[in-house]
């Protein structure tokens, strides 16, 4: 019994002291990870944002992170911890933290949450994501003019909406280079794995692609694709030491500025729920140099960049027509948001049938 | 020069069932070292380890969670473990248990009724005990090796769900997401009591390890189960039946495993989704040996390696160290605790004798 009492007094406590103690000295900005901080790509683009964040706000702020947590029971654990360990905002970087994000959210309604990628919010979990389908689409036109088959090759993870929407953006950019453009897809069925992802860029090649692109976080079918000799774009991180002569460019997360952004704002207490989608034009999204390709072929690309930054160009502008011949957007027309964000269907020119 | 290990005539008892604390105090120590040698304050690492966690009302509970699933699948193996049977595939088993259970609220979603949870963990323990039956079988009739058909089960089930997930199971409305839908109330597994998270499973789990552990003591099941585990031979002698005995252990630790499978799905993860299980069905196996392969050891052992997951996750908060810490100490502990148990059983010779002479009962 008095043991009850006594770890009741301390959880009180600890509680207590918590909440004071971000009030007196520094605040707790709270970072979890699904992968680990050096995996090369989606969490590493993470952890240099966390250490950017650090860099800017020096001694007043704290960014203790927790790594390799797995997407399930563990991860609400997890996060509950950091709400209790007094930090004042947590970023969980994982779509699948979502539900646990939104579990924890609620019994700890003065602590402010940031969920990378999901679709659930609440009044004190915002969400944040990234338009990587910008960068895709620059992809297109650049592997558009530079394969000689005409063909590229696209490891996917998972069959959800922002992945098929980063196939078709590809598709879309490449198409309007050149309309017989065709992409065979594998569906490597995780996010993580350096041996699925080398046998899918591997058997992707046998099939005859000349570029590779990618949508896991590896640099493994970088350095098949170095190996293989053909060009490849990097994802998450730039991949440039994985193949100097193979990276074209890659889609590079910059979280930093988002980051630095939110923590001002519960800093200066004027945090608010919100829903955040930025591209190019943000910061939270940059590209890679543009490397191994002619000098046209850049300025093509720094072209189309610049467009989608200055907002004159959207990457999803019709006329598209669906896979089944259907058509989706007509000339002129650009897609909603919504219809993105629920993305379950390709653009014709897809070489591929989308998992069901 | 060689190492021979030599049986010893009379094995100290008192070493023997001091043997798990010697090999914790030697974990410790060594840990501290490591601690140490990444220049961290090991005493303030290990209070953070070991101490910190049973402080809190908050996180005794989740260390309850995450035995939960420990002790229930262990509390099984070691019945199975102890009859010769050796069921590594109870990952498989704990994640058929979790499919079969969550056919309730999963296809059934319309149906709102008190028998909803009752009936989930009921097809939980049937789907888990069908599951441990294949391996059952084969080794029963066609003589394959279990280690090898239940291992390889495992991931079969795993694809078996990730299947359900992306496909026929998908919620439809989780935006092409691959995970079910969200288990209506009344199949989610109440909480024990209302200071945390902690469910019933917990209460599950210390039900079957206390009623296992009489059933060892004290029945006729109990004495079978260990005759036939030491002497097949002896145990034919006294009419116990081995091939039976395959049948009953296998589904006993497949039913259990399919209970503990259900209960986490249906108390800490309220849906299926692609991956449900962190490795339970294998630490579990660290669990039984750390545990002697008795019960009431078991719900120990279960608690202590829950301990050192919670934990390692405190230290890493606090003192930023990578989270392979828990790996490195769930591996020095297994290491000491089956070395503590050899070198009570054998000690150790240097023998610096030439090749050729007296080479009977070298290294075992």
């Amino acid at each position: 019994m008095k043991k009850i009492i006594l770890a009741l007094a301390t959880s009180a406590a600890v509680l207590g002291f918590a909440a004071a103690a971000s009030a007196q000295d520094k605040t707790k900005i709270c970072f979890i990870y699904v992968g680990s901080k050096t995996d090369g790509g989606w969490t590493q683009a993470h952890d240099i944002g966390r250490q950017e964040l650090q860099t800017h706000f020096g001694d007043k702020i704290e960014t203790p992170f927790l790594e390799n947590v797995p997407e399930g029971p563990d991860a609400e654990r997890a996060i509950e911890r950091m709400a209790r360990s007094g930090c004042a905002l947590v970023f969980t970087t994982s779509f699948g933290f979502m539900d646990a994000t939104i579990k924890v959210a609620e019994k700890f309604p003065d602590v402010k949450f940031e969920h990378a990628t999901g679709f659930k919010s609440g009044p004190n979990v915002a969400t944040y994501n990234s338009r990587f389908y910008e960068g895709r689409y620059i992809q297109g036109l650049i592997a558009a003019k530079m394969s000689e088959k005409g063909v590229a090759g696209y490891i996917a993870s998972f069959p959800i909406p922002e992945v098929v929407m980063g196939i078709n953006a590809f598709v879309h950019g490449a198409q309007s280079i050149n309309p017989d453009f065709k992409v065979k897809v594998i569906w490597a069925n995780t996010w993580f794995d350096p041996g699925k992802e080398a046998d899918a860029a591997k058997a992707l090649i046998d099939q005859g692609v000349d570029i590779l692109t990618q949508h896991t976080d590896t640099t493994a079918p970088m350095q098949v694709a170095s190996e293989r000799g053909i060009k490849a774009f990097g994802q998450a991180s730039d991949m440039i030491a994985a193949g100097p002569n193979t990276q074209l460019t890659a889609i590079v997360d910059t979280w930093g500025a988002y980051y630095i952004k939110r923590t001002q704002a519960v800093l200066d207490g004027t945090w608010k729920s919100e829903q955040v989608w930025d591209g190019l034009k943000d910061g939270i999204l940059t590209m890679a140099p543009y490397t191994n390709m002619p000098d046209d072929v850049k300025t093509l690309a720094e072209e189309a960049e610049a467009k989608i930054r200055s907002g004159e160009l959207h990457p999803f502008t019709g006329p598209i027509k669906k896979q089944d011949g259907s058509d989706w957007l007509a000339e002129g027309a650009v897609s909603d948001d919504g219809t993105l964000l629920g993305m379950n269907f390709y653009i014709a020119g897809v070489d591929d049938q989308l998992p069901k | 020069m060689r190492i021979e290990l030599e049986k010893r005539a009379n094995p100290s008892t008192l070493y023997s069932i001091l043997s798990p604390f010697l090999a914790l105090g030697l974990t410790v120590i060594a840990g501290g070292i490591m601690f140490a040698l990444i220049g961290k304050d090991p005493v303030s690492a290990l209070y953070s380890f070991f101490i910190e966690p049973l402080l809190d009302i908050w996180s005794l509970h989740e260390i309850a969670i995450k035995a939960a699933p420990l002790i229930l699948i262990g509390a099984g193996l070691s019945i199975c473990y102890r009859s010769n049977n050796w069921n590594i595939g109870a990952e498989g088993q704990f994640i058929m248990g979790a499919i079969a259970g969550a056919i309730v609220p999963v296809v059934f979603h319309d149906w709102h009724s008190p028998l909803v949870l009752p009936l989930m963990l009921v097809f939980g323990m049937i789907g888990g005990a069908l599951y441990a039956a294949i391996p059952a079988f084969l080794k029963a009739h066609m003589n394959t090796n279990e280690i090898l058909t239940s291992l390889m089960l495992v991931y079969i089930a795993q694809l078996f769900l990730d299947w359900l997930v992306r496909g026929p199971w998908r919620s439809p409305d989780a935006y092409n997401f691959p995970v079910t839908r969200d288990f209506a109330p009344e199949a989610i597994l109440p909480e024990l009591i209302a200071s945390g998270r902690a469910n019933l499973g917990f209460a599950f789990a210390v039900l079957a390890a206390v009623g296992l552990w009489l059933m060892m003591r004290y029945t006729l099941k109990g004495f079978e189960i260990t005759v036939l585990g030491q002497s097949e031979r002896a145990g034919r002698f006294a009419g116990f039946s081995s091939k039976r005995m395959i049948w009953f252990s296998m589904l006993l630790s497949g039913a259990l495993a399919g209970l503990a499978g259900i209960s986490e799905v249906s108390g800490t993860i309220g849906k299926l989704q692609p991956i449900i299980s962190p490795g339970y069905g294998f630490t579990a196996i660290i669990v039984a040996f750390l545990g002697r392969l008795n019960p009431l050891g078991i719900i120990a052992a279960g608690l202590f390696l829950a301990l050192t997951y919670v934990g390692g996750e405190a230290v890493q908060l606090t003192l930023s160290v990578s989270d392979k810490v828990t790996r490195v100490f769930q591996g020095l502990l297994l290491f000491f605790v089956l070395s503590c148990d050899t070198l009570i059983q054998y000690k150790i010779r240097l023998v610096f004798s030439r090749i050729g002479q007296s080479s009977e009962g070298g290294a075992h």
